[in-house]
């Protein structure tokens, strides 16, 4: 009994890697059900993919979060500059850089100081809303979130963040 | 003093680009221009070109702007109409902007847009001066607020200052209360509930160990208070009129609440006022806000002369 709910466990815990395993990429593990194309934009990997591979798994089981989302990258070079912009969406999911079929490294991911071009500003009246240009904010606090728009110097939180 | 402060070529954007060394620094330059002798004055700025690009109207600070700027010998060019410019033809500001700095040594912008002056700044190397961004900034008026508590009261630091009407969408008022923050200052918001300093400056405040209290009433205040910073309800920054017909006759202040200030206290005002100081309160020596608004030009023309390098 005992040896059949552990190996349960270990079935729901490897699924994620066992499901569509991958050799070298990246796995980014409990995102909030329903974010992984948000995950997906925000890393920029809805357009131009080359040839890297992209695998979704949504809505999966998770003793750990109750639902949760999966993304994993193939073939595709991303700095950990890049994977911190996950922290706007998903701030509790687990980063693994996969080298040879294993977990090569786990990644702290945080919200990077500066963000470029990838939120809108939630104010209408803001300057970035009314030309087509490049947004940028400052992180000013990571818990709890919040940013200041450089141009209308609002200050906003979580809940205002949309992506570009 | 000075050593590591230096203006020359600096656009002056947001009061909270500011450190308060800078934020003295230029006090004291507007005060040095003050006192300056009138040929050395009128020289200052001699051959210095300033664009004056009002993209609203705004007469007040554009006249501020522009005096400040003759009087110390510079020469202005400029629209204070956006519909005759070639920003009605579509242009957009960055190239409006990238045409101007061909022509001048020194940019004075207001737009009605939050950020526009900072984006100003981006398009080029000559300083820019924002003159007002829509409900964000305004630092020459912060600057010439500063001054003013400081002329009024020989000192910025330990004074008890409170600032009452619209202080939900008042820029002035927030901008005031984030500078006066170094100043180790107690401040005393008086606002309806409906207009209420929001929560984001109110923690700012905290955060800074800045001592405030909130009030419903004048009364509450009045008698202990250093300044008394008055501000208009602003109309056009109410998205329902029902709610502004309410509050706009909430705060108006008559001579006969005076009766038990301190014999020094002064009243400051941003102006235009409607109805919030009545006529009555000019003939006391406690009305000080017309004397706030001449302080806007030696307080520009230090601005002007730093960013220009004219002065050190």
């Amino acid at each position: 009994m005992r040896y059949s709910q552990d190996r349960d466990r270990q079935d729901k815990e490897d699924r994620p890697y066992k499901v569509f395993k991958i050799k070298e990429g990246v796995v980014i593990d409990h995102i909030p059900a329903g974010k992984a194309l948000h995950v997906v934009r925000v890393l920029g990997l809805s357009k131009n993919l080359g040839d890297s591979i992209i695998t979704l798994g949504m809505n999966l089981e998770s003793k750990k979060i109750g639902k949760k989302d999966v993304v994993k990258i193939e073939n595709k070079e991303l700095t950990k500059e890049e994977l911190n912009k996950i922290a706007l969406i998903a701030p509790n999911a687990s980063v693994n850089m996969i080298k040879n079929e294993h977990v090569s490294e786990k990644l702290n991911i945080m919200i990077p100081a500066r963000l470029e071009n990838i939120i809108i500003c939630p104010n209408p009246n803001c300057i970035t809303r009314n030309y087509d240009m490049k947004t940028k904010f400052t992180t000013i606090s990571r818990d709890p979130l919040k940013i200041r728009c450089n141009y209308c110097e609002r200050i906003f939180d979580r809940d205002d963040v949309e992506l570009k | 003093m000075g050593g590591k402060i230096n203006f020359r070529g600096r656009s002056i954007i947001s009061i909270n680009n500011l450190s308060k060394e800078e934020i003295i620094y230029i006090l004291e330059t507007a005060k040095k221009i003050e006192a300056m002798p009138f040929k050395k004055k009128s020289e200052l700025l001699k051959g210095k070109v300033m664009a004056s690009l009002f993209f609203e109207p705004s007469t007040r600070t554009r006249l501020s702007f522009n005096s400040a700027m003759t009087r110390l010998g510079g020469r202005v060019i400029g629209f204070s109409d956006p519909m005759t410019s070639s920003f009605a033809k579509g242009e957009t500001l960055y190239d409006t902007i990238k045409m101007v700095e061909n022509y001048v040594d020194v940019i004075a912008i207001r737009h009605p847009i939050e950020g526009a002056a900072r984006l100003a700044s981006e398009a080029t190397e000559k300083p820019v001066v924002n003159g007002g961004d829509g409900a964000n900034q305004h630092p020459t008026q912060t600057l010439l607020d500063l001054y003013t508590i400081k002329k009024a009261q020989g000192k910025i630091s330990g004074l008890k200052i409170a600032m009452c009407g619209d202080l939900k969408y008042g820029r002035t008022v927030h901008s005031l209360a984030i500078a006066l923050s170094h100043f180790n200052c107690r401040l005393y918001f008086i606002s309806p509930e409906s207009l209420k300093m929001p929560a984001y400056y109110l923690a700012e405040l905290s955060k800074r160990g800045v001592m405030f209290s909130e009030h419903e009433k004048i009364e509450e205040v009045i008698d202990e208070v250093d300044i008394f910073y008055s501000t208009r309800i602003q109309k056009e920054r109410f998205p329902d009129h029902a709610e502004y017909e309410k509050v706009k006759d909430v705060y108006i202040l008559t001579k006969e609440m005076l009766n038990k200030v301190k014999k020094n206290m002064r009243i400051m005002h941003p102006l235009p006022r409607v109805n919030e100081i009545t006529l009555s309160v000019d003939s006391t020596p406690h009305a000080y806000y017309f004397q706030q608004s001449a302080n806007g030009i030696p307080v520009r023309q230090a601005v002007l002369s730093l960013v220009l390098g004219a002065l050190k």
